[in-house]
């Protein structure tokens, strides 16, 4: 029963103008974001789309909850979640087919930058693994951060207050993990304790990726993000 | 076939339902009378497995909603009231994913059973135009072709007449009636002239409890020659 769910959430999206003017507006801010001053991409001289994926973390802290907030606000604003849910679903399905629907538009939008791929390999020869490795992380933690924010979208009706929260939480799980904020932690907590802190948040998990260290702890740091948020969301919704 | 026990519904401190039971059997055609706030819809949520009750059960075709969920709603066509759909969704797509939703994925049989609620709520001639373009009316025989699409056993409606005019009043209620041969249905109604025109029984609620159980006819006798609606204030006015 997932399947039909899936299509028209996906389908929605391309229902209104909102989903090309995201589809342009990530593609336009992460090449120009890599392209200035600060990304470097030329000035790295490297075959690499390092200096490109590296402001994802910050890109996505607003980008995805702008996807992941009318999940499940719009069906409490317009009251179809009473016909989804009168529907021969599971709640677990619900969630899961919005969840995926969701992802699958953000990948798209990260898709989009295959542009990069080919002019990276044209200009010089990449290393393709380090490549993989970059997409799987950039894939993996969209997925994180969705997941988050499905989970924030069921506790209310309104799409800004959704999205709010949504990036005040996204926003917590990336600084746990800044160097700063790990080092004033340390300066009144045990080392391992700061570290424990530091390995809750997105960049710890995504930086190796980036580097081409595909360590499954990662992959299930994500993936395990992704499971408890949705869980949570299956009982919100039943609450 | 549906067989309502004991449903108590607490929101915060006020009790909206307050131990209402009864049955419907097959052909029967029960219509749900009561003041603003009586309970109404949040009874027939609870039948429908939208809302769990605090107390009580309720039973379709035998099964228990509270013990499984997603096989009354297999069973039931459920239209709740102000008759939600996703606004973007063109009628024609809309009344397709509800089929496919309900397990009809073969195209073949998705289009047939689209036809055919389509035709018997008259909804042919704006198959191809957006619900939120479409009038109140128009809406109210969206959801309602939505609820009867998979041809249940048992409906459950939601002032189903809301928001349409007289021809189409009198349309939705002859077909009620032809339908209601071999399906239980109960619906929710504020025109007392519809429950003489097709119920079969009548249930009056006023506080979330059952004032009256009976035919029409029945009612009626309580004060022979009064107007149904000097009947229907005097029984929910005095307490
Ligand atoms: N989500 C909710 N939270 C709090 N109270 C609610 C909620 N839904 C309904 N109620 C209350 O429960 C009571 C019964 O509401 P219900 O919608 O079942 O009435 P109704 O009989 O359908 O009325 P109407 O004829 O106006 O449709 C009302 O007092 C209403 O305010
Ligand atoms: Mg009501």
């Amino acid at each position: 029963m997932i399947k039909p769910l899936f299509k028209r959430e996906f389908l929605g999206y391309f229902r209104s103008p909102v989903a090309y003017v995201f589809l342009v507006a990530f593609l336009v801010i992460s090449v120009s974001l890599a392209l200035s001053r600060f990304g470097g991409f030329f000035e790295a001289n490297s075959a690499s789309l390092e200096r490109y994926f590296i402001f994802y973390p910050w890109l996505f802290l607003f980008l995805v909850p702008a996807v992941g907030m009318r999940l499940w606000s719009e069906e409490r604003r317009s009251g179809t979640i009473e016909l989804l849910f009168t529907l021969p679903v599971t709640t677990l399905e619900a969630v899961v087919a919005k969840f995926l629907a969701a992802w699958a538009f953000v990948v798209l939008a990260i898709a989009l930058s295959f542009p990069l791929v080919i002019t990276v390999a044209y200009l010089g020869s990449p290393d393709w693994g380090v490549m993989a490795s970059s997409y799987l992380g950039a894939v993996l933690m969209a997925g994180a951060y969705l997941g988050v924010c499905s989970l924030t979208s069921s506790l209310t009706r309104n799409q800004v207050v959704s999205f709010v929260v949504g990036v005040v939480v996204c926003a917590a799980l990336l600084f746990l993990g800044l160097s700063g904020f790990t080092h004033f932690l340390e300066g009144f907590l045990p080392v391992w304790i700061a570290d424990a802190v530091a390995n809750f948040s997105f960049i710890t998990h995504f930086e190796p990726l980036l580097k081409g260290i595909v360590d499954p702890k990662d992959i299930v740091f994500f993936l395990s993000v992704i499971g408890s948020a949705l869980l949570l969301n299956v009982i919100a919704l039943e609450r | 076939m549906i067989e309502v026990k004991g449903l108590v519904k607490t929101y915060g401190t006020k009790r909206a339902v307050d131990g209402v039971s009864f049955t419907v059997r097959r052909g029967d055609i029960l219509g749900f009378l009561g003041p603003n706030g009586a309970g109404k819809s949040t009874t027939m949520k609870m039948i429908t497995g939208y809302l769990r009750p605090d107390a009580g059960s309720a039973l379709v075709d035998g099964t228990d909603v509270a013990a499984d969920p997603v096989a009354v709603k297999r069973k039931l066509g459920y239209l709740p009231e102000n008759a939600p759909a996703y606004p973007e969704m063109t009628v024609a797509e809309f009344l397709g994913f509800i089929a496919e939703v309900r397990g009809f994925s073969g195209s073949e049989a998705r289009r047939a059973h689209v036809a055919r609620a389509a035709r018997l709520t008259h909804l042919e001639p704006v198959l191809g135009q957006a619900i939120e373009t479409l009038s109140k009316g128009y809406k109210q025989r969206v959801g309602f072709a939505q609820a009867l699409l998979h041809d249940p056993a048992a409906l459950v409606l939601d002032e189903p007449t809301d928001g349409l005019d007289p021809n189409q009043k009198n349309e939705v209620r002859s077909l009620i009636r032809s339908m209601a041969v071999e399906k239980a249905v109960i619906l929710s109604t504020h025109i007392l002239e519809e429950v003489e025109a097709i119920c079969t029984r009548v249930i009056i609620i006023s506080r979330g409890r059952v004032v009256v159980d009976e035919t029409p006819a029945a009612l009626q006798a309580r004060k022979p020659g009064a107007r149904l609606d000097e009947i229907f204030r005097s029984l929910t006015q005095s307490e």
